[in-house]
């Protein structure tokens, strides 16, 4: 049973491996646009105009949303038809965190942990509404603010930084500057 | 083809990630608060030794720099990134580990992902909005600091300087300590 987590240089070799083979074999690595696909995909269930075929569009579709419309209608493209790489990836990396988890073995994951991480609970007491609540929030902020900056910790940080990307570097400063002062303070009881 | 690479590529990512212990907001957590460096020593590692391939690939031919896709650095960068840290440090969960952290069954992972949802949503739905009021002001396009013999713009001619600077985030990743603050 693997109980602790691998090693940073095996981790860093092994998951840098990924990075690279995904350029090397199709594009850089991103996951929060799928976000707003799922979005769109449930919106276009009620509102047809969210995602339609527009021959005068670079992608063949367009949007009645700006943010869907623009690059051609690429997101409108994605949200019309879902079973694209990008789409089928974020679906694959819960199966790829799943199939580790299974493997470790229910011993490496006490329940508790599920539940919220030690940390959040002998700083913020044990109660699941509030850890849900905080934590919903927090997801707004964070898909909020990544597509604000057009990508996310995969996108800008990981796989910009690997490209020498300027928005790499600058999303992680921002991310950083922002990430490290509040996890001190909103912790320093834990 | 697109979707077994997807499978393959997404599977893997997802399950060295849960290795790492990145979907695990406690890892996360303490990377940020600097108590527990070990994600951070991956993620920098793993960051300069693709890096390093990339770029050897690129300038031998090998990567085909039709696949390289530089963002925009626009005024969204910095405030999105801000309010991205600032759920970072709140959650513990980003978009990718959040998703890895709903296979290994997490509670909490659920509404976060559930949050995200509406977050992106209410991103989509004010776009217009915010482009409009410039907080998406373009500051120095699509462009690289290395050259990738792509059709980006990058600051320096070279490309193997990104290799040089690879070497640099590794020596950072093996040097850095396990932790800067706590017991």
């Amino acid at each position: 049973m693997h109980t602790t987590e691998w090693p940073w240089l095996k981790g860093a070799l092994i998951l840098g491996a990924v990075f690279f083979a995904a350029v090397l074999l199709v594009k850089p690595i991103g996951v929060s646009t799928q976000f707003v696909i799922t979005d769109g995909i449930i919106w276009s269930w009620f509102d047809k105009d969210v995602a339609k075929q527009d021959k005068n569009s670079k992608s063949g579709y367009a949007s009645s949303n700006a943010y869907l419309n623009k690059s051609g209608g690429k997101y409108a493209k994605s949200v019309a038809k879902p079973f694209n790489y990008s789409y089928v990836f974020v679906f694959a990396m819960i199966a790829g965190a799943f199939v580790s988890a299974r493997l470790r073995g229910a011993s490496a994951y006490p329940k508790a942990q599920l539940q919220m991480p030690d940390a959040w609970r002998s700083a913020h007491g044990d109660s699941i509404t509030k850890r849900n609540i905080a934590v919903f929030i927090a997801g707004v902020l964070v898909l909020f603010g990544a597509r604000w900056a057009g990508g996310c910790t995969s996108g800008h940080m990981m796989s910009g930084i690997m490209q020498t990307s300027l928005s790499g570097y600058l999303f992680a400063a921002a991310a950083f500057a922002a990430g490290i002062p509040l996890a001190i303070w909103l912790y320093r009881h834990a | 083809m697109d979707i077994v690479l997807a499978i393959v590529i997404g599977g893997a990512f997802g399950f060295v990630l849960e290795r790492v212990g990145a979907a695990n907001p406690q890892k996360i957590i303490g990377m940020l608060r600097l108590t527990d460096l070990h994600l951070m020593k991956v993620i920098l590692g793993a960051i300069a030794f693709s890096s390093a391939l990339l770029f050897i690939g690129l300038e031998t031919g090998l990567v085909d720099a039709g696949h390289i896709s530089i963002k925009d650095v626009n005024m969204g960068v910095v405030y999105g990134g801000i309010l991205l840290g600032l759920g970072f440090a709140i959650a513990g969960y980003c978009p990718g580990t959040s998703l890895c952290a709903l296979g290994v069954g997490r509670r909490d992972a659920i509404w976060f992902v559930l949050g995200g949802l509406l977050g992106a949503l209410l991103f989509t739905l004010l776009y217009s909005a915010i482009k409009d009021a410039g907080l998406l002001t373009d500051i120095a396009g699509k462009t690289s600091l290395a050259a990738t013999g792509s059709t980006y713009g990058s600051v320096l001619d070279s490309g193997w300087i990104a290799v040089g600077i690879a070497v640099v985030l590794g020596v950072v990743a093996w040097l850095l300590p396990s932790k800067l603050l706590g017991k």
